[in-house]
């Protein structure tokens, strides 16, 4: 039963096996020889100005809350996929009715002006 | 072997779901619930609820994280994480052990007071999981389904008008 996911699990093992690799490797390998420039962290980039920890806008925070709401938009949209053929014509109607509910919030979000960035 | 396999994430889940409580940075905190997120994932998929490991995976790996992560971002929490707050721990073993107990009894002595329902492993894995959520979905449950719209649709109001300056 649990076969079917083997590619899933392999997939996880391969991605942790490459970052554990790369670090450790690197590490083992590679020449330490750290001054001011190097240990910098962005070498060769913009010199950083202040700490990395201030506080950030609300407008990160919007974004992030409507990106969770189209989320679970998008989750109720699986199994109306699985099913589409056998509901037929009275899912369609079903999910339009979904779908543009939550179109006047799009519109609503767009109007506002919520996905600008001023 | 699967039990071997449940037994490898149960591990992974524990010291993952410690490390969230443990950590000094809240960055890390998040990053190991992350890994407890997935962990139950993989619960849901060996449970034969595939949709369920899914929803877990996109909902709360990947959008309530992302709350999470931008409310440690919005607030600044450079002061409280240098030091640690560990007062109250005997305390909340004694009661957390009680309760462990409690639980565990509880399992150990309950039965199944009711019949079995229409719904087992089998019956499961040969309609689809997916499916049989989603055909109760839109037919036994179809108005609490486009309400469900609704409560997005108010949700995404609230979300503009709590935090977009000017209206």
């Amino acid at each position: 039963m649990l076969g079917a996911y083997l590619p899933i699990l392999l997939l996880v093992i391969v991605a942790v096996l490459f970052g554990l690799v790369s670090i450790v490797l690197s590490s083992l390998i590679g020449q330490k020889k750290p001054s001011p420039v190097k240990l910098a962290p962005y070498e060769s980039g913009c010199t950083p100005v202040g700490t990395a920890r201030e506080r950030f806008s609300i407008k990160f925070y919007l974004i992030a809350m409507l990106f969770i709401l189209f989320d679970i938009e998008a989750v109720f949209l699986y199994p109306w996929a699985i099913l589409y053929k056998k509901l037929g014509v009275f899912g369609l109607v079903e999910m339009g009715t979904f779908i543009v509910i939550l179109f006047v919030g799009y519109i609503y979000v767009w109007k506002k002006g919520a996905l600008e960035w001023e | 072997m699967e039990t071997l396999f449940f037994l490898i994430i149960t591990l992974v889940a524990i010291v993952s779901a410690l490390l969230v409580v443990t950590c000094k940075n809240p960055i890390n905190s998040a990053l190991a619930l992350v890994m407890t997120f997935f962990c139950l994932a993989t619960y849901y998929v060996m449970l034969d609820a595939p949709f369920m490991a899914a929803v877990q995976v996109m909902v709360y790996a990947g959008a309530i994280m992302v709350l999470i992560v931008f409310t440690i971002m919005l607030l600044n929490i450079r002061v409280d994480a240098t030091k640690r707050h560990s007062h109250k721990v005997v305390l909340g073993s004694i009661i957390g052990f009680f309760t462990l107990v409690n639980t565990a009894f509880i399992i150990m002595r309950s039965r199944v007071a009711m019949p079995n329902g229409p719904l087992t492993g089998e019956m499961i894995r040969q309609q689809g999981h997916t499916e049989l959520i989603g055909r109760e979905m839109f037919t036994t449950f179809l108005l609490p389904f486009e309400i469900t719209s609704i409560l997005l649709l108010v949700a995404i109001i609230g979300a503009v008008i709590l935090a977009k300056k000017k209206l």
